[in-house]
Formats: C-alpha cells, structure tokens, sequence
C-alpha cells in the first residue's frame, strides 16, 4: 500500500465528493418521497454509487416495470462505465491484478474514472482506492442526509449544486484542450454530436445512455484515426 | 406508496448486479496492454469524449434556470481554462449560479 498515493488519492476525491453529496442528497429525497424507507434509499446508494442509473431505477422500481427492463435500463445507462474500464485498464500499475480490480472496480464512476484518467503517469490500487474513498461516503451520506432530512436544504442551494459536477468535467478536459490541440477537436466533436442528439428531432429520441456511448465512441474514434497518438503521448 | 420488501430486494439485486458487471467484466479481463495504435489512441481519447458529451448541453439545463446555467457554465470555462482546480471551478460555478438564481 503506498500511502503517498493513497493521499493524493484522498485529495482528488474531494470536490467529487462535494458534489456526490448534493446530487446524492436529491436522490435520498426522491427515494423518501417516492416510498422507499431511508435505510433502503441508503442502500441503493451504497450498492450502486451511480448517479444516472439510480434515478432510472427508482423510476422503474415506482411504476412497478419487470427486472428484466430493469437490467435492461441499467445496462444501457451504465454501458459508458465499461468503456472507461477498458480505458483505465491500460493506465493501471502492473500490482494492479485481478484481485483488486474485482474489488476496485465497483467503484467505476465518471468522475473517478475522469480524475483517473488524467493523472500523470499509471494509476495504482493505492491511488484509485484513496480516490474512491471520500466520494462513496459522501456519496452514501447525502442519500442518508436526503432521505432523512427532505426539504430542509433551500431550493435554490440544491439547484445550485446541481452544476458542482459539470464544473469539475471542465476543470479535466479543458487544461487537456487547451495543451493539445488534438484532444480540443475530440472534445469539440463530441459537443457538437452530444447537442446533436438533445437538439435534433429525430436523435432526440434515443435515450441518453446510448447517446453518450455514441458521441464518445464517434469522436474518440475519429480522433484516433485522424490523430493517433505516440505511445508515450499518453499523459 | 409502499414497495414490498421481497420486490425491493429483487431490484436491487438486478440494479447492484448489471451495474456491477458492466464495470469489472472489461476492467479484470483486459490485463495486457493493447499493442495496436489505433486502439490505444481510442481509449486515451475516449474519457475526453465521454466527459465532454456528458458536460454539453447538459451543464447549462443543471441549474434549473438557463441564466444561471449558462452564467455558471460560462465561469467554469474560464476558471477551467486557466486551470484552477476542480474544487475551484465546481464551487465558483455552484456560486454563481446561486447568485443568479437569487437576483433571477
């Protein structure tokens, strides 16, 4: 275990876990208010930690859907996570082995995938379970604090805080598009096609999971095939 | 409106699991590096692409209002871009927004 990486760990899941805790304290409220008793609301919330996927799955656990459209809802939304794992999986310490990424895995989410991601250098046990850390607590904590607390918090600070994880997505990749013009053209790509399917009348129908994957997979690939990368020339 | 504790547990089951899979299914059978350029060049761009179609144009619906949105929106790429911190940026964005919500 090197315990400086778990610190720098612990460090980079800080302002993850900020903001975990207000999008989780609006789930813990939907979960109550929908019927679910506070120690249920908290229990998705430790299972799961996603944000996407646990607003889904209440919505279906309310109107009663079957579990096989709940796998099914669940797969599509989440699909992005694998993605990412494949991704981090050729960023990741030789130490880090099959034991440690049955464990770890679990705690694949954007955000820790993003802030992994970026890190200099291979990312280790050490770091990804620091970095996971303060997120899942925040993460459970806020369902807690959600579900038991309701409306205490005002409106206006919760909607706030709804835009506390946008701003830490800018804060990874616009210091990477501004360095490297390459990475600026897939992020534009990926903008531009993202706007696409919310805005255009057609694209509007498909649902947000695939249209992630979509605009992720269309312009990372694009971006490797118009720009490919020297080995080395990963961060 | 009460969910039977059988039902409960069978969701969560079904929620925990695929949830669960869809992460370490690629995440512990990939262990070698992928040699082929094109591959690896994919997936050191994908997270890029997958924040950024995350972010746009979800960011400025966040807030609840479009003006606080979009001021908020337009203070964490500028905080962004003159790489602050990612604990600066969400909570000088979170700020603004509820300024703009206040005054709005």
């Amino acid at each position: 275990m090197k315990v400086q990486e778990w610190k720098q760990g612990i460090r980079d899941g800080i302002p993850i876990a900020l903001g975990y805790f207000s999008v989780s304290f609006t789930f813990g409220l939907m979960a109550e208010e929908a019927g679910l008793a506070w120690w249920q609301a908290v229990l998705i919330s430790v299972t799961n930690l996603t944000s996407a996927g646990q607003f889904a799955g209440l919505d279906i656990m309310i109107v009663g859907g079957v579990y096989i459209e709940m796998a099914l809802t669940q797969l599509v939304i989440n699909l992005r996570y694998a993605l990412m794992s494949l991704s981090l999986s050729q960023k990741l310490d030789r130490n880090f082995g099959t034991g440690k990424r049955l464990g770890l895995g679990f705690f694949m989410t954007d955000e820790i995938f993003g802030v992994a991601a970026s890190r200099k250098g291979t990312v280790s046990g050490s770091y990804f379970s620091g970095l996971a850390t303060l997120p899942m607590g925040g993460w459970s904590f806020g369902t807690l604090a959600g579900a038991l607390l309701g409306g205490i918090l005002p409106a206006i600070v919760q909607a706030a805080f709804g835009v506390a994880i946008y701003g830490m997505f800018l804060a990874i990749i616009i210091p990477q598009a501004r360095d490297d013009f390459r990475y600026l053209i897939v992020i534009v790509i990926a903008i531009l096609l993202s706007c696409g399917f919310r805005y255009i009348p057609l694209l509007k129908q498909v649902s947000s999971g695939f249209s992630i994957i979509l605009c992720a997979v269309i312009a990372a690939g694009i971006g490797a095939w118009l720009y490919p990368l020297e080995p080395d020339q990963e961060e | 409106m009460q969910i039977s504790m059988y039902t409960f547990f069978g969701y969560l089951v079904v929620m925990a699991g695929v949830t669960y899979l869809i992460r370490v299914i690629p995440f512990a059978l990939c262990q070698g590096e992928i040699k082929n350029r094109f591959i690896q060049s994919f997936l050191t761009y994908v997270p890029y692409a997958v924040l950024a179609a995350m972010t746009f144009p979800s960011i400025w619906y966040s807030t609840g209002g479009l003006a606080s949105g979009l001021a908020a929106t337009a203070t964490a790429l500028i905080l962004a871009y003159r790489r602050k911190s990612l604990l600066t940026v969400a909570l000088a964005a979170v700020t603004v927004a509820f300024f703009v919500l206040l005054i709005g």
